[in-house]
């Protein structure tokens, strides 16, 4: 089976102290680590897993520039056999249909089976998995958290539903997943993998070379344009309980029962 | 002319001689068949520093050094010792008899003293080997007990081998007096036997009977002894008493550098290491030949595992299963008879995620043991095999992936890291220099713990109160220190080390300090055995000994003086590094200290629960160790634990609310104490609302 998994490089939540910059239109980006997108790695374990049982190729992409390279590589160390940058001035920018758009410009090239995208991106919209399957004019489906091959032209999936409830479908290839984290539980990947692939060739593929229309794409194509950004100011905070162990431990039941915790 | 004996054993010399050419080619092929897989296994050079080697052999093989820290069986074991050791000659001499005759001849003066030696040695080994029996039957000590998930209990094995020893022992006690017995009667001068010894014993009965009797008792005597002796010498590779041969070889090659890690590959540099294909321990055949060596001399006797944290705790490790599953592996995938089948996963069948994890590293089951095995290595390469896979916890990939993107497993920022220092009240009353843009004589080395944990900062701060008391001219890296990449080596993750340790190394070179300062052991011990070309780091206990000793601390006396002190080591300041004096002179020379020791102290301590990344695991067990711990402190009566260690200090007042001994016992770093405690000569005496905080 060729997978192909959608991948971006975020600011890691857990390694930086996200603060506004001056404008206060964007974060303060001089002093971020980044890492690949928490789900998308997921995805990324999802599809070598699948791959180690029924053969076939993972392939990376992400749309960025040059520094988006590290997210490729160290996906190529988990196993990944291509990791493919797009990577355009035209595409800076972009709004989510744009991003859908360079990446439908990709896939048409291609011959994938499968396409996963992470649930969503830690920075994102949850947006371009269900864009792309529309624009691909495949089947969808979002927040799974197991697959299952079923043959070469079906899966079975689960999904995820609000409240701790499971949905089983079937699931016609080709198709996009967008893969829920917890799914499976991700290889670790450390410097001396990284290194090894290091001079791995990664291609660059432009607007041009894509066939897209630099009007469809980039802030020329965006049709949604974000005005404001901000940390929200912190409300009240936590209620300190005050009380013996017995008395507060059944104060702690309640409000988890309150809250819908307990049944 | 040809003696008595002689003749007695004529009829049977052939048979004698095909049981000797039987049992030393079997011997000789079952040997070389153990060697095969020391043969297919990797390189590990010990063949240096040979006058250090033989010292450990004087020491702790011929010298039974670590036998008497476990009484009963440690002088039982060194009584059989010392009787085997004796009865090597004899027992030789024996063995011939049956096919040269001229060794039969009359023994000389020299002889004479050496046989009433052996007699005695004989019967105590004879009895010893009751006594064994006994104690494995009637007593059965908890630490022989196999627990089911490692497999079926081993006291039929054992048991079997003590009585062959037992038996290997009358017959040659009924052979010398059987001889005794018919020279006697025959009036040839022969063997005066031992008063009271095993062969005096059976020469009574043999007196009333016939020569001809004792003469078929003599010629059954000797052939029971030889096979007895050929069964025992071809059946010992096959289990516990494998160590009988093996022992001398692995305490000569035993490891030398306590408190280092092996490299990845001996036979490969640093430099070269991206060329090499896999890393660590992932088939037996990944093991260097000491390693299995290790695993062949291991006499299972329990004693790591007696000692193990991990297992006390329920853990799913105990060290001793370590060597003898793979021991196991090693005799059923490399039999004596039959094609030898290899390189099979380990991680997975024959040990566990879990297991592997599952060691702080502490030591203590090294300490222990009688025969110097080795634990640590072998569990640190068992993770490089599982990082190479990518086989890591999830709980640990966070922290990892925070030390390689911000050099700390928090993944706070690099500025922030001498946060505690620069905070501006703290800076009026003592002022921490930061190199590189100043230079210093001492480097504080902080590392991550002591420098971004809120409660541990207080160490960071004491800890320069101290050095700026004494008037030593010191800094701190500050932003551009990293984490020490103590944890990350011994979780595996080498590559990650290297960087970490190359990092550290140029920032402390650059700063042109003559000597380091840390009050974090496994900072310590990192920079001591880990790093190379640094200048020389002493641990701050050390510096408060020396210091106070030359006059230079002086003490206020304890405000409480009803409070009992207690001292936990470190592992990494204790087990790896001997620093156990110091920290306990320094606690003593605090006016009105009372100081109690806890049963497991020293280098018997029992580990904390483990530092850096062991705090992100999340252990399979039954009550954390620091719980144990604790308890211990409080059974020996101490209100107040001292440690010298961040990490033992968040999990020693963790495991103190844990066991409900809030309000009643209390954890501080000697270098809190020492700063609460101390004369101050200067301006950081107006600090004190710093302390504890």
């Amino acid at each position: 089976m060729e997978i192909l998994v959608c991948a971006k490089r975020v600011p890691d939540t857990s390694e930086n102290e996200i603060t506004l910059n001056r404008a206060g239109s964007d974060i303060e980006r001089e002093e971020l680590v980044y890492s690949v997108n928490e789900a998308d790695n997921y995805a990324v374990e999802e599809a070598l897993q699948i791959v180690a049982k029924v053969g076939g190729n993972v392939s990376v992409v992400t749309v960025g520039d040059e520094e988006d390279e590290e997210i490729l590589r160290r996906e190529m160390a988990m196993g990944a056999s291509h990791g493919i940058l797009l990577s355009d001035p035209e595409f800076q920018m972009s709004d989510g249909r744009g991003i859908a758009t360079i990446l439908k410009a990709f896939v048409t090239q291609g011959k994938y089976d499968l396409i996963l995208t992470g649930v969503q991106a830690e920075d994102g919209a949850a947006q371009i998995g269900g864009m792309l399957a529309a624009m691909l004019d495949y089947p969808f489906a979002s927040l799974v958290n197991s697959i299952e091959v079923l043959d070469t032209n079906k899966l079975k999936i689960g999904r995820e539903i609000e409240g701790g409830n499971r949905e089983i479908s079937e699931i016609d290839l080709p198709c996009v997943l967008s893969i829920q984290t917890g799914i499976n539980e991700p290889r670790y990947v450390g410097m001396r993998g990284i290194r090894a692939v290091a001079s791995v060739p990664i291609p660059t593929l432009g607007a041009s070379d894509l066939g897209v229309d630099p009007n469809t794409v980039g802030e020329a194509g965006a049709r949604v344009k974000r005005v404001d950004y901000f940390v929200p100011a912190l409300g009240k905070g936590a209620e300190m309980l005050a009380g013996s162990r017995e008395e507060n431990i059944d104060r702690v039941l309640e409000f988890i029962a309150a809250k819908g915790g307990l049944k | 002319m040809v003696s008595l004996v002689s003749s007695w054993l004529k009829p049977g010399r052939h048979l004698f001689i095909l049981v000797h050419l039987i049992g030393v080619t079997s011997f000789a092929y079952i040997a070389w068949r153990r060697l095969v897989p020391l043969v297919r296994a990797q390189a590990d050079p010990r063949f240096d520093r040979p006058l250090e080697r033989l010292g450990n052999v004087a020491k702790f093989w011929f010298g039974q050094w670590k036998h008497p820290r476990y009484r009963g069986a440690g002088i039982l074991h060194i009584l059989i010792f010392a009787g085997f050791i004796l009865l090597v000659i004899r027992s030789f001499s024996t063995l011939l008899v049956g096919a040269f005759y001229s060794l039969s001849a009359p023994p000389g003066e020299f002889a004479r003293v050496y046989n009433t030696i052996t007699d005695y040695a004989a019967t105590v080994v004879f009895t010893c080997m009751l006594v064994a029996i006994v104690r494995r039957l009637v007593f059965r000590p908890a630490r022989y007990a196999v627990p089911t998930r490692y497999g079926k209990a081993h006291t039929a094995d054992a048991i079997f081998l003590l009585a062959l020893i037992a038996v290997l022992m009358a017959a040659e006690g009924l052979f010398s007096a059987a001889a005794a017995a018919g020279q006697f009667k025959v009036g040839e001068a022969g063997e005066q036997l031992a008063f009271l010894s095993l062969p005096w014993l059976l020469q009574i009965p043999l007196a009333s009977a016939s020569l001809a009797t004792i003469g078929k008792f003599c010629f059954g005597a000797y052939l029971v002894h030889e096979t007895t002796f050929y069964l025992l010498l071809c059946y010992r590779p096959f289990g516990i008493q494998f160590h009988v041969e093996t022992s001398l070889f692995n305490v000569y090659f035993a490891k030398l550098n306590r408190g280092t890690v092996k490299p990845v590959r001996w036979d490969v540099p640093d430099s070269a290491l991206d060329q090499v294909k896999t890393f660590g321990v992932k088939t037996f055949e990944d093991f260097t030949w000491k390693h299995m060596l290790d695993f062949y001399s291991c006499a299972d006797c329990g004693r790591c595992s007696d000692s193990c944290p991990a297992n006390a705790v329920g853990r799913p490790l105990s060290p001793r299963f370590l060597s003898i599953k793979a021991r196991d592996y090693a005799f059923q995938h490399y039999p004596v008879l039959g094609r030898s089948t290899n390189h099979q996963a380990l991680v997975g069948s024959v040990y566990s995620d879990d297991e592997i994890w599952s060691c702080t590293t502490c030591g203590a089951c090294e300490e222990e043991c009688p025969l110097l095995i080795e634990n640590i290595d072998k569990i640190v390469d068992l993770r490089r095999g599982m990082i190479d896979d990518g086989n890591v916890p999830q709980s640990l990939q966070k922290p990892l992936k925070a030390l390689e993107s911000r050099g700390n497993p928090y993944g706070k920022m690099e500025k922030k890291r001498a946060d505690w220092a620069t905070n501006k009240e703290f800076q009026r009353v003592c002022p921490v220099k930061t190199l590189a843009k100043n230079t210093a004589n001492t480097l504080y080395f902080v590392d991550s713990m002591t420098s971004y944990d809120d409660r541990m900062q207080s160490i960071a701060r004491s800890t320069a109160r101290i050095l700026a008391n004494i008037g030593d001219d010191f800094g701190i890296l500050g932003g551009a220190e990293r984490d020490s990449g103590h944890e990350v080596r011994r979780f595996g993750e080498e590559t990650l080390f290297t960087a970490l340790r190359d990092h550290n190394t140029d920032a402390i070179k650059a700063s042109g300090v003559k000597k380091i300062v840390t009050a974090d052991p496994h900072a310590f011990n990192a920079l001591r055995h880990d790093y190379k070309d640094v200048p020389p780091v002493e641990h701050i206990s050390q510096v408060i000994a020396r210091t106070s000793a030359a006059g230079l601390i002086r003490f206020n006396a304890v405000e409480r003086p009803d409070q009992i002190y207690t001292y936990h080591d470190p592992c990494y300041l204790g087990r790896h590094n001997d620093v156990y004096d110091d920290p306990r002179n320094v606690l003593d020379a605090i006016p009105g200290l009372k100081r109690v020791e806890m049963q497991r102290s020293r280098d018997r301590s029992f580990c904390c629960g483990g530092g850096g990344l062991m705090l992100f695991y999340e252990p399979k067990e039954e009550q954390r160790m620091g719980v144990t711990r604790v308890e211990m402190a409080a059974e020996a009566g101490a209100d107040v634990i001292v440690t010298a260690c961040p990490f033992c200090m968040v999990n020693l007042e963790d495991a103190i609310k844990v066991a409900g001994l809030e309000g009643k016992m209390t954890a501080i770093d000697l270098a809190e104490l020492v700063d609460r405690q101390m004369v101050r000569h200067d301006s950081t005496s107006t600090a004190t609302s710093y302390v504890g905080g």
